[in-house]
């Protein structure tokens, strides 16, 4: 059973986003990126997984560039037995090309399951996991806590909101989108990483499929507006005077 | 059993006393029981760790005990922690190796010179690589590596306590290698990024300007100085640390490079020549200002009418022997009235944030009755002092906590002692 976890590096929320003189997007000059939260617990469940000894391999992907070794390194570290970047030629302008670009790159390695971060900061739509499962016809399950495997099927745990799961069976290859790993993700230590550093070697894959332009044009990029404010209301008496003047009470 | 002195002894097969049986099987209750009985193996890993060799001196004299700051609020110390190994603990996968503060009061006191201050961040480092880390240590240790503090703020955001300093500060983040200063000013984390360390720091360069020291800080390119990593087992970490704060004391050539956290102050000087080779004159703000006392007290001309108390820091105290220079600073605060509380110096009770505890309240609290920060004030309290004076970042916040948990809020105030220096100095 391989696993490949897809690990998407994307901007750090500690420091203030900027929009650059385009306007229509983040001045990246200026920001600091780091490893997707999501994408962390995917990591954590898959190497629980092969720790369990439901696993064999679990390979780390991500995207080639500025802090790529990092993030690979750091990830053979915590337990992943392969790591490789992703050469991207042209650019990703949304999160659909994104996602064919990761699945051309997951097709070329070959895995059985395929997990990645449910959302990230930069994609709140969510996308990464349904469009994969899409471009290779694979199932894709996403909000997705916990994961056993037997043979070639999985028990898939996902959650819905309001505290309701539920439990599915899928037959493998299949794409999890992770929203919780079992348990938090694990810490490596900064002289396992050395030592990783100096005796692993990252892989390298390809990706390049052309898809056209973007289908989504994006017109302003601004943060949200200021509101006026809020009033500090003294007693239960100036509530009523204000809902009055609303004419709700 | 045929070879224990007992063996003599007679044994009924069954014996009644008054009318009730009380056979029984001639077991262990009569006989001593052997150690080998239990698995030592955790016993045995533990002391073949370079650094904790000494764990294997304990005769359990309970020494330590006594005086062991979470004993006071729990059961723990030196001799528990052997015993516990004794009866097949295996520290590393335990609880039990978190609740030390590495505060020393145990090596003070042990006729055998086991050291806990070395045993235990040698034992946490192991923890650290097999994965055994609290999740509250772990998130900690993630924040440093990502951003250089353990708060998980903005790097680029460390300098921005200086914004309401009206004159210019030479902040040297942005300097050419080369640019000189008198003192170098190794801000630290708290008084960087904590609001109430926010208000010592700005005491801090009031009194250094109007002392007319020419300093500079190292603004955004600072990092925690390492000592509460290396405490918690992450060497690796805290190598990294000390190679990047040592190439900028290297790089912005001074004559003293002052620390106001004593656990800087124990890092630099004690931990950091060991990775970069190079010994610094690091002071701790209390030593530089007293060894200015006389053009400091020309300048605090305003009255402090207050009853003080003060709490030792353990890292200045116990394990770098300073317990002169605050008081000095202390005893020079005009109109105060200094007490000291009972356990004082070398027998100060620990505030319960070193060696990882500012980070592992969660885990603490599971084996203990109170936090000793809590312990601690309660103390301050009962000296009728209106004012409990500190010197380490980390005990501002965790005594105020403190002083609300026992409803003393009016009654005890918590200053670092360069706010009081502060405070005397009329504006001008």
């Amino acid at each position: 059973m391989k696993i490949l976890v897809l690990l998407r590096q994307v901007p750090d929320l500690v420091e203030d986003l900027e929009v650059d003189d385009s306007g229509k997007a983040l001045d990246v000059s200026e920001i600091k990126f780091k490893l997707n939260e999501y994408d962390e617990h995917a990591l954590e469940e898959a190497i629980l997984l092969k720790e369990r000894g439901e696993a064999d391999e679990v390979v780390a992907l991500t995207q080639e560039g500025e802090g790529s070794e990092k993030v690979l390194y750091t990830a053979l570290a915590k337990g992943a037995t392969l790591a490789k970047s992703i050469a991207i030629s042209g650019e990703a302008s949304d999160s659909a090309q994104f996602a064919k670009l990761m699945a051309e790159a997951a097709k070329a390695e070959g895995g059985d399951m395929i997990m990645v971060g449910v959302q990230s900061v930069d994609d709140r739509d969510g996308q990464l996991a349904p469009i994969v499962a899409a471009s290779l016809d694979m199932p894709c399950i996403s909000a997705v806590t916990g994961v056993k495997v037997s043979g070639n099927t999985a028990s898939i745990f996902k959650e819905y909101s309001g505290g309701i799961m539920a439990e599915f069976e899928a037959d493998l290859p299949a794409v999890i989108g992770i929203q919780a790993a079992e348990q938090p993700p694990r810490y490596a230590p900064v002289s396992k990483i050395k030592q990783i550093q100096d005796s692993a070697e990252i892989g390298s894959l390809s990706a390049s499929s052309s898809n056209g332009a973007s289908s989504i044009e994006v017109l302003a990029l601004a943060p949200p507006p200021k509101g006026e404010g809020a009033k500090m209301l003294d007693s239960g008496k100036d509530l009523l005077d204000v809902l009055k003047d609303l004419g709700v009470a | 059993m045929s070879e224990h002195k007992y063996q003599d002894s007679v044994q009924l097969e069954q014996v009644i006393v008054d009318g009730m049986d009380i056979s029984g099987h001639w077991n262990k209750m009569f006989v001593p029981r052997a150690l080998t009985q239990f698995d030592i193996s955790g016993l045995e890993q533990l002391r073949d760790i370079p650094g904790a060799e000494s764990i294997n001196n304990c005769y359990q004299c309970a020494k330590c005990v006594g005086s062991c700051p979470v004993e006071y609020v729990g059961s723990y110390g030196p001799r528990k922690i052997y015993r516990k190994l004794q009866i097949g603990t295996n520290l590393i996968e335990d609880d039990y190796l978190w609740l030390c503060t590495t505060c020393k009061n145990c090596v003070r006191v042990c006729p055998k010179e086991v050291n806990m201050g070395e045993i235990i961040p040698a034992a946490r480092e192991k923890a650290v690589l097999g994965g055994f880390i609290p999740d509250e240590i772990q998130e900690m240790l993630q924040s440093v590596s990502e951003y250089g503090n353990p708060m998980g703020e903005s790097a680029r955001k460390r300098a921005k306590w200086t914004k309401p300093i009206k004159d210019s500060i030479k902040n040297l983040a942005k300097a050419e290698e080369g640019e000189s200063v008198d003192v170098l000013w190794f801000v630290g984390d708290f008084y960087a990024y904590h609001g109430r360390g926010n208000d010592a720091a700005l005491a801090m360069v009031n009194v250094f300007n109007r002392l007319g020291v020419d300093f500079g800080i190292l603004g955004e390119a600072e990092k925690t100085d390492g000592d509460s990593q290396r405490l918690v087992g992450e060497s690796g970490l805290f190598e990294d640390l000390a190679n990047h704060n040592d190439a900028l004391f290297e790089k912005f050539p001074h004559k003293d490079l002052v620390v106001n956290d004593p656990h800087a102050y124990n890092a630099i000087k004690k931990f950091y020549p060991g990775i970069t080779g190079n010994t610094r004159n690091v002071t701790h703000y209390t030593q530089f200002l007293s060894s200015r006392l006389d053009e400091l007290k020309a300048l605090m001309t305003k009255s402090f009418d207050k009853k003080v108390t003060f709490h030792d820091p353990c890292y200045l105290g116990r394990h770098n022997d300073e317990y002169n220079a605050p008081r000095e600073l202390i005893n020079s605060i005009p109109g105060a009235t200094f007490i000291e509380m009972p356990r004082h110096k070398e027998q100060s009770y620990c505030c319960g944030g070193g060696g990882g505890g500012m980070w592992l309240d969660g885990l603490v609290a599971n084996y203990t009755s109170e936090r000793l920060s809590t312990n601690r004030v309660r103390e301050a309290v009962e000296t009728g002092a209106e004012v409990l004076l500190v010197c380490c970042p980390y005990e501002v916040s965790r005594f105020e906590d403190a002083v609300k948990a026992v409803n003393a809020e009016g009654k005890l105030e918590v200053m670092d002692i360069v706010e009081v220096i502060n405070a005397c100095i009329p504006e001008g």
